[in-house]
């Protein structure tokens, strides 16, 4: 449980840091870290291939890509906002409330059939998610690699050089 | 318990003593051969007592201390936070991925089983590639906390072509996969213990005959894995000759240029420890780990018949010894290749990555298929 609290406090720490930093580097720099905190929780709930992922995937490959495009637009540090700050802060004010009142409604709810917490599913590591993408999940799994190759397509024809006349 | 933890610290521990210790020693090997390669002399002006060691004072003794008595200079322009974060987010995952990496086989004290191996992890090899996808981030940040145009240039060059070849890394290890049917690299290294007349049928004799008699070890039974592996770790590590992002003659160090004293010391280490981590893997995926030749748990077994009975502790030993002159060769390797090769271009460098490894990769994925269907 300790684990728990304190990687729970690490990531709502990181998320805030994303939310509230000037600078914009350090924004990413942050997701960087709550995406890590992240894969670390997984781990703890016995699913370390789905942790793994997230490193590999989300931390390692696609918060690269924002940190580029990031450094590339070279955005000077945000300054507080001078006019409209009071429709800001009410609006921030009520959406946090509204936040506030779903998540209470939903943790407060019934919880028999819900299994919240956490124990050692048998489905964690690779053999199984290989058996299940193979052969239950089979179809997602061919018309998400479509998709990939319909969004891989897109950019390489949004990226290619013109040619010169 | 206690002694569970105590035990997993011990190995943890040793494991960086051996990883940090041999990045040292590496520095050394590399002025040292490079002096002897290009007919010169090399550091020899440092010596304790008048013992110069070949260089060995110089570089282990001497460079540590200046670089750690150095002033560290932040550049007053740039991001204080990143630029000291930098160089620990490029060492953290040349170090950290060690914890993967078998050296050894089991060693049995009493009744007590150890696997030497700091985590037998069930997805091993992924947590491998996971870690190499952090190393990006030591090189993008440091590049843009300096605030620097070169060192941004040499950033940017330096994280697209580590992204790019993570992809033909991440492939061409599928075909060891497939033939050892795993992902924990201790069970990869153990099924590189048997003969490859193992693997074939029992019909094809003349096969057998003739190369049956080799370990099945990674090379033998994917030859181009190993090349486009080989490759690719070269290239993730940046070492020369894929060294653009650090261009000594372009770009006057490219993404380091605004480091000195310690924080370049922990670029320049976990450069190091990341060709000490790619040849480690070289060692388990394809030559076969910790195994010497013909060498079991319980001793040596010729193929010709005679056996050699060991004790456990003797066999481990030697496993680890066989380990650490696979590792050292590949380390060697590395560092010959450095002084022999020219640096790439850098549309040189993308082109054999997507052009040539990417598709060799995937032609290696599909004949290994054929191979394992038409063998079964």
């Amino acid at each position: 449980m300790i684990i728990f609290y304190t990687l729970a406090a690490l990531l709502i720490l990181s998320s805030l840091m994303v939310v509230f930093q000037r600078n914009v580097v350090h924004c990413a720099m942050a997701l960087v870290a709550a995406l890590f905190v992240i894969a670390i929780l997984f781990v703890t709930l016995q699913a370390p291939m789905v942790g793994v992922l997230q490193i590999l995937v989300y931390a390692g490959a696609i918060m690269v890509l924002f940190l580029f495009v990031i450094m590339l637009l070279n955005l000077a540090p945000e300054k507080l906002a001078r006019s409209r700050i009071f429709t800001l802060r009410t609006l921030g004010a009520c959406t946090a409330l509204l936040l506030f009142v779903l998540f209470v409604k939903v943790l407060a709810a019934p919880t028999e059939g819900m299994m919240l917490a956490p124990h050692a599913l048998p489905n964690g590591n690779i053999e199984s998610i290989g058996k299940l993408l193979f052969e239950e999940y089979l179809l997602p799994f061919e018309l998400t690699s479509f998709l990939i190759l319909a969004a891989i397509i897109g950019a390489v024809t949004l990226a290619k050089q013109q040619p010169r006349k | 318990m206690i002694v569970d933890i105590g035990i997993i610290a011990l190995k943890a521990f040793l494991v960086l003593f051996m990883v940090l210790n041999l990045a040292g020693v590496l520095g050394w090997i590399e002025r040292k051969g490079s002096a002897l390669m290009q007919d010169r002399i090399g550091a020899n002006r440092a010596s304790i007592l008048g013992f110069a060691g070949m260089g060995l004072i110089n570089t282990l003794v001497a460079d540590p201390i200046k670089f750690l008595t150095k002033e560290d200079f932040i550049p007053p322009s740039g991001d204080k936070f990143l630029h000291t974060l930098a160089p620990c987010m490029a060492l953290f995952p040349a170090l950290v991925t060690f914890a993967v990496i078998p050296f050894g086989d089991t060693l049995q004290i009493g009744e007590r089983v150890i696997n030497l191996q700091v985590a037998n992890l069930n997805i091993g090899i992924l947590y491998v590639f996971a870690m190499g996808s952090l190393g990006v981030y030591g090189i993008v940040i440091g590049a843009w906390a300096s605030n620097n145009k070169f060192s941004l240039l040499g950033g940017v060059r330096g994280s697209a072509q580590m992204i790019s070849y993570e992809v033909a890394m991440g492939l061409s290890v599928i075909g060891i996969l497939m033939v050892y049917g795993t992902l924990e690299l201790q069970e990869i290294a153990r099924g590189q213990g048997s003969l490859i007349r193992e693997f074939l049928p029992e019909s094809w004799r003349f096969l057998k005959a003739a190369i049956g008699w080799l370990p099945a070890w990674g090379i033998f039974l994917q030859p181009l894995a190993f090349l486009l592996f080989f490759t690719a770790a070269v290239a993730e590590t940046k070492r020369v000759p894929f060294d653009l992002p650090e261009g000594e003659s372009e770009i006057v160090a490219g993404y380091h240029v605004e480091y000195s004293g310690g924080k370049f010391l922990m670029f320049f280490a976990g450069e190091f420890a990341e060709i000490v981590t790619a040849a480690a893997l070289m060692t388990t995926l394809f030559f076969g780990g910790c195994q010497g030749p013909y060498l079991l748990r319980d001793g040596f077994h010729f193929p010709w018949g005679t056996t050699w009975l060991l004790p456990n502790l003797a066999v481990t030993l030697l496993q680890m010894a066989a380990f650490a002159v696979k590792v050292v060769f590949f380390c060697w390797l590395q560092i010959l290749l450095r002084w022999s090769v020219p640096r790439f271009r850098y549309d040189q460098v993308m082109r054999l990555g997507w052009k040539m490894l990417l598709p060799l990769a995937l032609l290696n994925v599909i004949v290994t298929a054929l191979v394992i269907v038409v063998v079964q």
